[in-house]
């Protein structure tokens, strides 16, 4: 179908500090029912939405990221962690929680969402984009 | 084609600008609006960043945000060219796609 558009949703914040990171979630699941080609990109800060062991009991808000394990289902499948943000925080992939998706087109095979790209990679693919929403 | 970055906070308090500026692909526009503006005052500690850049992106600034806080002509950068919210919506027609930077 030619109306499917390229979005890219851009988060750049951390998690809890401010709703930025929960409301880019909200708008990617609401947004998963128009059939897109949907990319999130996480960049700066936005990286640590993505890492392992959250606990947010202490402080009385809701800890959303094993939702993001739930994205593969709504076909969302694509999640480019930018190498240079990681690196500049002391993390690396093995701090990011693992997040899998079932490929329809390769008999449901579980293949992993996230892709570590560069800063250049990063760039080409928000170039690439028909609209970029940013968080 | 390509793209119309806006960037609305300070660099001096926030990493926007410089992610913006590592992101642009040549031949992209950055606009400062809102407390973006201070972005291109001259002889700041990010002004040598933002003047290299300007080999690839050209810099523009909304004029209204920069006379709000006193910015003229004279306290930015040379290389930016000052639009208002016309020229704001020429960019946005004239640009492929527009990223904001917040």
């Amino acid at each position: 179908m030619s109306n499917i558009k390229k979005f890219l949703y851009v988060n750049r914040k951390a998690p809890y500090g401010t709703i930025y990171a929960l409301e880019s979630l909200e708008v990617v699941l609401i947004g998963a029912a128009f059939d897109q080609d949907v990319s999130l990109a996480f960049l700066d800060d936005g990286v640590f939405q993505l890492t392992k062991g959250q606990d947010t009991g202490a402080i009385g808000v809701k800890n959303f990221s094993p939702t993001f394990r739930a994205l593969g289902d709504y076909d969302v499948t694509k999640l480019f962690v930018e190498r240079e943000s990681l690196e500049e925080r002391g993390l690396s992939e093995g701090d990011l929680q693992e997040i899998v998706y079932e490929d329809e087109d390769d008999d449901w095979a579980e293949k992993p969402s996230i892709k570590i790209v560069s800063r250049a990679e990063m760039a080409d693919i928000m170039s690439g984009q028909d609209v970029v929403l940013s968080f | 084609m390509s793209t119309l970055h806006t960037v609305n906070k300070s660099p001096f308090t926030n990493g926007a600008l410089l992610s913006c500026l590592k992101h642009c692909k040549p031949g992209d526009a950055v606009l400062l609006i809102e407390d973006g503006v201070y972005g291109a005052l001259a002889g700041s500690s990010v002004a040598g960043a933002v003047s290299d850049s300007l080999e690839d992106v050209t810099l523009y600034v909304l004029g209204g945000d920069a006379s709000a806080r006193g910015l003229d002509d004279g306290k930015v950068l040379s290389g930016a060219k000052t639009v208002g919210y016309d020229g704001f919506v020429d960019l946005v027609v004239d640009h492929a796609r527009t990223q904001a930077w917040l």
